[in-house]
Parts: structure tokens; C-alpha cells; sequence
């Protein structure tokens, strides 16, 4: 009898499905495709193998670690130049202000509404046509080298998408914080810097790292404006030597970096969010 | 200010037409890209919420490699290494004249691969949105796999899914941007030769921003209406 009372009180305990045996319709699907990226693989790893040319690598090797510096110079200062310029554009965001919050608004809407290629043809080009205007007030020697140009376009454009993403991440803060603050007699700015930008930062730090790897990835239009970068010296290579694997090397390359920055923005944020964890 | 007017006129030395040209290029570049972007980008998405290994492995993949990859490079592979693949191709079935790729065609096939690989992740976080009671009231009423996937789960995943749909339209509108590159006659191709030609770059590359930017205004408005439209047949709450 005590047997079957213990027995009616354990309640069965229901296991997940085991993963189906054998060769499902999906399995073999699944192969199919892990088969092809193999195979595709390969036959880049092959390619590559079978059109390695030792005159080629020496030729455009170098320019290619050297226009990768470029990409990467490039990208970081108009990132830092962006992050410098959001901060007034957020402020105007949040302003009480409406036409200082209408122009802010104009201008983020205009930055991220029209395509970074127009803006940076807009810069390079257009402004760049009025050269009497520009020597008769020193800024000539700015506007006349492509790499300004398209660190100012970048720059001004990121600063929009930063802007956006720095004012979500206060928002995002609850008011309680403000008030607790403001209770216990904190002045303001001491308020925004010790208790809502740390907070803020850890929601901005994912849209962040995007922002980031979306630069890298825009920065090779600036190939089309002269400058060379990692982009702008496969174009000139492939222009010599009509050989297509000047682009695959720079795909690769392209590809490890972005993987990089993915993996290296994962573990920031494990890092940074290890007090939330219970 | 009379003599910009008359530039980006439809008269005798406007460039009007050739503009308004190239926004007709754009806007069916973008919308011909985006049925296939969509539908790759579902079946990507699919693939990755598969209870399969190996299927999520390879939709993984296709993710990771394509939104790694600038868009201006993919166009370039998709453009110069289709015209090699076929060229290869016809040589191997005995046709030895060149063959070349038509741009719209690259660029749609470029950008199509890009939007659905952003479309896939939107997709996915739709799909897991929606709680797992409701494919199982689907099975329990006698739908088939399929039937359910349509009739249930379909509708619920578009509603949830539009607003980043929206936003990955956006991106795309201004990534066609770059197929001028390849020398498609879009919009910003068509201003910067008028731009070379007349030397009022500012003007013409201004006029380019603009256009771009309207479009970017009346395509929310398009989908601010099929917001709504989506909503009226969700749940009152």
C-alpha cells in the first residue's frame, strides 16, 4: 500500500522528445547544404591554391596591408570624429527647445535618410567645386584631399546614427533614477555622469559594436573617390592584372576583420553586464 | 537660382528627364529586390530555427559570410565573378564570345543576398516571437505541417516582422545606391554625369540627397499604412 501511495505522489516525469534516428527528410536536406558550403569552400581553398602567383603577392601585398591600415585609420577617427559631434546633436535631440530639436531632428533624419555615397559625393564633389570660395577662406588644402573628405562625410554621418543610439540608451534609463538622485540631493550633471551614462552605456554598447562594423563595411566606398584603402587597392589590382582573385583575398580579409570586432564586442559585453547575472 | 531651376528643368538643357530616368531605375532595382530578398530571408530564417544541426550550421553560414562582406564587394564578386563563372560555363559548352553581365541583374542579385541576410535575423526573431501553443493548436485541429505554417503561423510572423522589414527596405532603397559603381543609370549615376558635364556638382549631387530623402519620406508613409492595415486584423487589446 505505501508502495502505490508513493508511486500516485511522483508525478511522471515527461521527457523531451529524443532528436529523431536515422536519415529524416531535414538531416539529409542538411547535409545537402552543409555539403555545398563545404564544397564551395574548397574550391576557393583549391582556386586560391592554384592561382597563387609569388610575383602577384609581392606586388600587391604590401598595398593591401597598407590599405588596410588605411580602412582602419579611417574608420576609427571617423568614429572617434562622430562620437565628438553626437554629443551636441543628442543634446539638441532632448532639448525642450523646438526649434533646436527640429534642427536636430533634420539632421539626423537627413544623414540617415539619404544613402552615404551621395553624401559622400555631395562632399567631395560638390563642395569641392566651389574652390575659389574655399582658397580665399584656407579651407582648400582641407576640401582638396579625398581622405578629408571622406573623413568629414563619415564623420558627420556617424555622428547622426550615434546620436540616435545614445539618446535611446538614456531614454531607456527608468526616471526613477533620475529621482532617486535628484532625493538625495545630486545636481544634475553629477547625476547624468555617475549614475545614468554608466547604465545608458551598457544598453548602447551592442548598437555600438554594429555601428562599428557597419562603418568598416561603408568604408569601402571610398575606393570610389580616390582614396586607397583595403577596397581602393584591390580595385586598382584587379584593374592591372584582370585577376579575380584580387577580390576573393580582399573578401577574406574583409570578413576575418568584421569577425574580429564581432567576437571581440561579444566578450566586452560579458564582461561589462557580469554584475546583472543571478 | 533661375539658371539651377532651369538646369533641373524638363526644358531645352534640363536634365530632368534623365534624372526622373533614374529614379525609375532605383525604385524598380529596389522593388525587384525585394520579393527575393523577402523570400530567401524566410527560408534562411526557417533554416536557422530548425531542430536540425546541420541545416542551422548552413543558414548560420550564409548569414555570417554576407553580413561580413561590404555591399559595395559583394557587388563587385556577384558582378565580375558571374561574368568569369559564365564565361567559364559557355567555354565548357563550346561558346567562345564574351559574355556580359547585365548590372540590373547583378545588382539585384547582390543586393538581394545582402537584404536577406539581415532579412533572415528579422525573420528569426518573429519566429520567436511567437509562442510554441500556437503551431500546436494547428496540429491539434488536423493542419498539416504546411497548412499550419500558412494559416497560422504566416500571418502572426508578417505583423511582428513588418516594422524591421520596414527598416531593412530603407537600407536597401540606399544601398542601390551603389550599383551606379557597376554603372547602372540610377539616380546618382544620372546626376553625376549631369554634375561632370555642367560643373554644378553641389547642385546636382544636393538634388540627388533630396530625391533620396523623399523617397525615404514617402516610403514610411507606405508602410505607416500597411502598419496599420496589419494591426486591424491582429488582436484587440
Amino acid at each position: 500500500m505505501t508502495e502505490s501511495l508513493v508511486n500516485a505522489r511522483t508525478p511522471t516525469v515527461l521527457r523531451p522528445p529524443a532528436p529523431p534516428k536515422g536519415w529524416t527528410r531535414s538531416r539529409v536536406f542538411g547535409y545537402l547544404l552543409v555539403g555545398l558550403w563545404i564544397a564551395l569552400l574548397l574550391g576557393l581553398v583549391v582556386y586560391l591554391y592554384s592561382a597563387w602567383n609569388i610575383e602577384l603577392v609581392k606586388k600587391y601585398g604590401p598595398t593591401y596591408l597598407s590599405g588596410l591600415g588605411t580602412t582602419i585609420t579611417l574608420v576609427g577617427s571617423s568614429i572617434i570624429l562622430g562620437a565628438v559631434l553626437s554629443i551636441p546633436v543628442v543634446l539638441g535631440r532632448l532639448s525642450k527647445n523646438r526649434i533646436i530639436a527640429s534642427i536636430a531632428y533634420f539632421y539626423v533624419y537627413f544623414f540617415r535618410g539619404t544613402p552615404l555615397i551621395a553624401q559622400v559625393f555631395l562632399i567631395y564633389y560638390g563642395v569641392g567645386s566651389f574652390s575659389k570660395e574655399l582658397q580665399s577662406v584656407g579651407l582648400w588644402i582641407f576640401f582638396r584631399e579625398a581622405w578629408f573628405c571622406a573623413l568629414l562625410a563619415f564623420g558627420l554621418n556617424t555622428a547622426a546614427y550615434q546620436a540616435e543610439i545614445l539618446r535611446g540608451a538614456i531614454r531607456s534609463v527608468p526616471l526613477g533614477q533620475w529621482e532617486g538622485a535628484a532625493s538625495l540631493g545630486i545636481s544634475k550633471s553629477v547625476t547624468f555622469r555617475k549614475i545614468i551614462l554608466p547604465q545608458a552605456l551598457i544598453v548602447a554598447l551592442r548598437p555600438y559594436g554594429n555601428e562599428v562594423i557597419l562603418m568598416i563595411k561603408g568604408s569601402a566606398i571610398v575606393a570610389l573617390i580616390s582614396v586607397y584603402d583595403l577596397m581602393g587597392y584591390t580595385k586598382l589590382a584587379y584593374s592591372r592584372t584582370f585577376d579575380f582573385q584580387t577580390y576573393l583575398w580582399t573578401a577574406i580579409i574583409y570578413l576575418i576583420l568584421v569577425e574580429i570586432l564581432r567576437h571581440l564586442w561579444d566578450w566586452m559585453e560579458r564582461r561589462i553586464t557580469r554584475h546583472l547575472i543571478r | 537660382m533661375e539658371g539651377s531651376i532651369a538646369l533641373l528643368g524638363f526644358g531645352e538643357g534640363g536634365w530632368g528627364p534623365s534624372i526622373a530616368s533614374g529614379i525609375l531605375v532605383t525604385v524598380s532595382l529596389a522593388l525587384a529586390t525585394l520579393p527575393l530578398g523577402l523570400a530567401v530571408g524566410f527560408f534562411v530564417a526557417l533554416g536557422k530555427q530548425s531542430s536540425e544541426p546541420s541545416v542551422k550550421l548552413a543558414a548560420n553560414m550564409y548569414t555570417t559570410i554576407f553580413r561580413g562582406l561590404p555591399e559595395l564587394l559583394t557587388l563587385f564578386l556577384v558582378y565580375f565573378g558571374g561574368q568569369i563563372g559564365i564565361q567559364k560555363l559557355g567555354q565548357l559548352f563550346g561558346y567562345t564570345g564574351t559574355i556580359e553581365i547585365n548590372s540590373f541583374i547583378a545588382g539585384m542579385f547582390a543586393m538581394g543576398t545582402v537584404f536577406s541576410s539581415y532579412a533572415s535575423e528579422v525573420f528569426l526573431s518573429a519566429f520567436r516571437a511567437i509562442p510554441k501553443g500556437q503551431y500546436e493548436g494547428g496540429y491539434a485541429i488536423g493542419l498539416s505541417n504546411g497548412q499550419t505554417m500558412r494559416k497560422v503561423i504566416l500571418p502572426q510572423l508578417i505583423r511582428i516582422a513588418l516594422p524591421g522589414l520596414g527598416n531593412l527596405w530603407m537600407i536597401l532603397l540606399k544601398d542601390t545606391a551603389l550599383v551606379s559603381a557597376i554603372g547602372l543609370a540610377d539616380i546618382l549615376r544620372q546626376t553625376a554625369v549631369a554634375a561632370r558635364v555642367t560643373k554644378h556638382a553641389f547642385l546636382f549631387y544636393g538634388t540627388a540627397c533630396m530625391i533620396y530623402l523623399a523617397l525615404a519620406i514617402l516610403s514610411s508613409f507606405v508602410i505607416d499604412g500597411i502598419d496599420r492595415w496589419a494591426a486591424k486584423s491582429g488582436v484587440k487589446r
